[in-house]
């Protein structure tokens, strides 16, 4: 009779470019999860948290920021091959972060106004996602990421399934919580109607606009949105501000900011 | 990993990734002939380019965006942010204002220190690879720090509506006062947290400490009434007492033995130290009796400069600012407005606070309309970069004896007294050519 064998636990690694190490702490931040997640799977590289750092392949590698340096657009192919499922977390690593704001403006201007020695260093003209350099098989977003969301995308790779995420607006959370609309109401500037949930619709409960920090949701009518901004009495500037934030670099808040510029 | 090479005359400790550090760098040491001849610290975290992209945005937007400089410590970035427009437009905020931002501050102190003593710096003493490792056994002890860490993370989302880049905070205030529930509701968690940071004191003051004595310049804070978190006038160990305007007349960044190196320097005196170790040496009185006397039981001297008893120190502010949480949660009545009123000019303010890992200054500059001109952001670590590779150095010179492995091991500790944040630090931190 053939005995039965426990499974090989996946083997986990996380990466980390041009980012603020949020994405990542959020895996730290699952406090009571976390020892039961080293139990599920194995933590095998993880600078963040460990010296242990182990060879590839990884069943699941999480990679948290935006390729900013040369160096980086040749490290993250190294980490493709070495992973069978690559998930992408949080903004920098799906849309280039904040960084990406360079995208609207020549890099070499920037870098003396931050470097006193601007010769040594190595920057790229643009802040790019992951996905504009390698197969990407799963993006997960959020500024920070949503550790639920996370712990959902871990278990499921594991599990070898696809996530189940919801993929509706802020705007509907505030519906089903009953929230007076910040926009409607007050004509705050609120990025809701656009802006993918996951935050559970965290500004307009403290009473403030949404400012985008999950990203466009599908299908995001924001050239629409930005309209009823100047109907409000906003500006062009604050238009561009308002979709050249956190996620400046997605392609629908580049548009809406771009057409009033 | 690392790449230990080995000859006769020479040996090369190469630590390619920092493990347990917030951000990317690296740590070269090289000895030759049994001499230390040199020690490198390598920041490869890739610059974001802040203080560029700040230039042309609203003076309003600059808590949120600084914020995402270091997801370990977004509220210290949001506090000088905010204090700093305040001072530029002429705002004094309220009482209630400054106390629910010290709240939300000993949240991240808590939730910070929390995740580098029991999970970062911890497993150093022990001899494990992670906490995750070192779990296995002391699971008492990594219980302990992720569940005072959680309780962190709770006063975080109750007052600042999530423990990681929270959205509360702004220019003159809050958008909203919490409801008195939400905070009087984290009574007997902080209270529990605070007992059990004083048991995790007592579990760190029994490691062992190697034996290096520091003699560094300390640099901190210091309030007239209470410990150092969210305000204060700067001091040194030198005897200077300055008003936080006076920074760049007395800090800034000096070129030294290599054309791309950039320390933080105090003018006349050379490198210093903000952090943990600075805070107490200028600030113990400034501590509740109890956890003054819990940190002397601990066996802290009055001034520490073995910079691997920092953990001490950590251990002993995490149990402060539980203490000072219990205070201002019972203190705490919501208020209505919960901002006041801001209106820009044309006008430079600067903003300081005691991050967890130590001073953290920030300068801006607007027009009449509140577009921000100018951005000058000085994070700890980058301050420290110095006395970390000289801390580096005077302990490889001490260790020479040890194996590479134990010596590198060492060295990356040595690294990890500092808790260093290099995402925050990245655009101080030379950055090396060669890539590894």
């Amino acid at each position: 009779m053939a005995t039965l064998r426990r499974p090989r636990k996946p083997r986990l690694a996380v990466w980390k470019f041009a980012s603020c190490d949020g994405c990542q702490l959020s895996l730290l931040d699952c406090e009571d999860e976390l020892l039961a997640i080293a139990d599920a799977v194995d933590i095998a590289y993880f600078p963040e948290a460990s010296r242990a750092m182990g060879k590839g392949p990884f069943d699941l590698s999480l990679v948290e920021g935006s390729i900013t340096t040369p160096h980086d657009a040749e490290r993250i192919h190294g980490i493709r091959r070495a992973s069978r499922t690559l998930v992408t977390i949080g903004a920098c690593a799906t849309a280039g972060g904040l960084q990406a704001l360079r995208n609207h403006a020549d890099v070499k201007d920037w870098v003396p106004l931050v470097y006193a020695s601007p010769e040594v260093i190595e920057t790229l003209r643009t802040s790019t996602p992951i996905a504009n350099h390698v197969r990407v098989d799963y993006e997960l977003h959020g500024c920070p990421v949503s550790k639920e969301q996370l712990v959902e995308v871990v278990k499921a790779f594991a599990a070898g399934r696809r996530p189940v995420l919801p993929a509706h607006p802020v705007c509907i959370e505030c519906k089903r919580r009953g929230l007076a609309c910040v926009l409607v109401a007050r004509g705050v500037p609120c990025l809701g109607p656009v802006t993918r949930t996951g935050c559970g619709a965290l500004c307009p409960t403290w009473g403030r606009g949404c400012f985008g920090c999950f990203g466009p949701v599908r299908g995001a009518h924001a050239v629409g949105l930005a309209g009823v901004f100047k109907a409000n009495g906003l500006g062009d500037d604050g238009v561009v501000r308002a979709f050249r934030g956190i996620y400046a670099g997605a392609e629908a808040f580049r548009k809406a900011s771009e057409l009033h510029e | 990993m690392s790449r230990p090479s080995a000859t006769r005359a020479r040996r090369t400790l190469a630590v390619d990734v920092l493990a347990r550090v917030e951000g990317e760098g690296g740590l070269e040491v090289k000895v030759r002939r049994g001499a230390l001849e040199s020690v490198r610290l390598n920041i490869y975290e890739p610059p974001r380019l802040f203080e560029a992209f700040l230039r042309g945005r609203d003076f309003r937007e600059a808590p949120d965006f600084t914020a995402r400089i270091c997801g370990i410590c977004p509220v210290a970035y949001q506090t000088c942010a905010a204090q700093a427009m305040e001072r530029a437009c002429g705002v004094t905020v309220p009482p209630a204002v400054r106390d629910l931002r010290r709240l939300l501050y000993c949240g991240e102190w808590i939730e910070s220190h929390a995740l580098h003593v029991v999970m970062l710096h911890a497993p150093d003493f022990l001899g494990y690879e992670s906490g995750i490792h070192m779990a296995k056994d002391h699971p008492e002890a990594v219980t302990r720090g992720l569940g005072i860490k959680k309780v962190g993370n709770a006063i975080m989302t109750a007052v600042g509506g999530r423990e990681i880049h929270p959205v509360n905070m702004r220019v003159g205030g809050f958008w909203r006062a919490p409801a008195a529930a939400a905070v009087k509701g984290l009574r007997d968690r902080v209270a529990w947290a605070l007992e059990e940071s004083l048991e995790l004191l007592r579990w760190v003051a029994t490691f062992t400490f190697p034996d290096v004595r520091r003699d560094w310049v300390f640099v901190a804070l210091r309030d007239p009434e209470r410990y150092p978190v969210e305000q204060g006038r700067i001091v040194t160990s030198a005897g200077h007492d300055l008003d936080p305007s006076e920074f760049e007349r007395h800090f800034g960044e000096e070129h030294v033995h290599r054309s791309n190196a950039l320390h933080g320097v105090m003018h006349g005196h050379g490198p210093y130290h903000v952090g943990p170790l600075a805070r107490w040496a200028l600030n113990q009185d400034r501590l509740t009796p109890a956890v003054l006397e819990a940190a002397r039981a601990a066996g802290l001297a009055p001034v520490e400069r073995n910079p691997f008893r920092s953990i001490l120190v950590r251990a002993a502010e995490m149990a402060y600012a539980c203490e000072e949480a219990l205070r201002l949660i019972d203190a705490y009545q919501p208020f209505d407005p919960p901002a006041v009123e801001v209106t820009p000019r044309d006008a430079t303010g600067w903003g300081v606070s005691e991050a967890p890992r130590g001073l953290l200054w920030h300068s801006y500059s607007m027009d009449g309309r509140g577009v921000i001109r100018k951005a000058r952001i000085v994070p700890p670590t980058a301050q420290n970069q110095k006395s970390i590779e000289s801390d580096v150095a005077a302990y490889v010179e001490r260790h020479l004896s040890l194996e590479n492995d134990a010596l590198q091991w060492g060295c990356e500790q040595a690294v990890r007294n500092y808790d260093p944040c290099i995402s925050c630090a990245t655009h101080f931190m030379r950055l090396s050519i060669e890539r590894v």
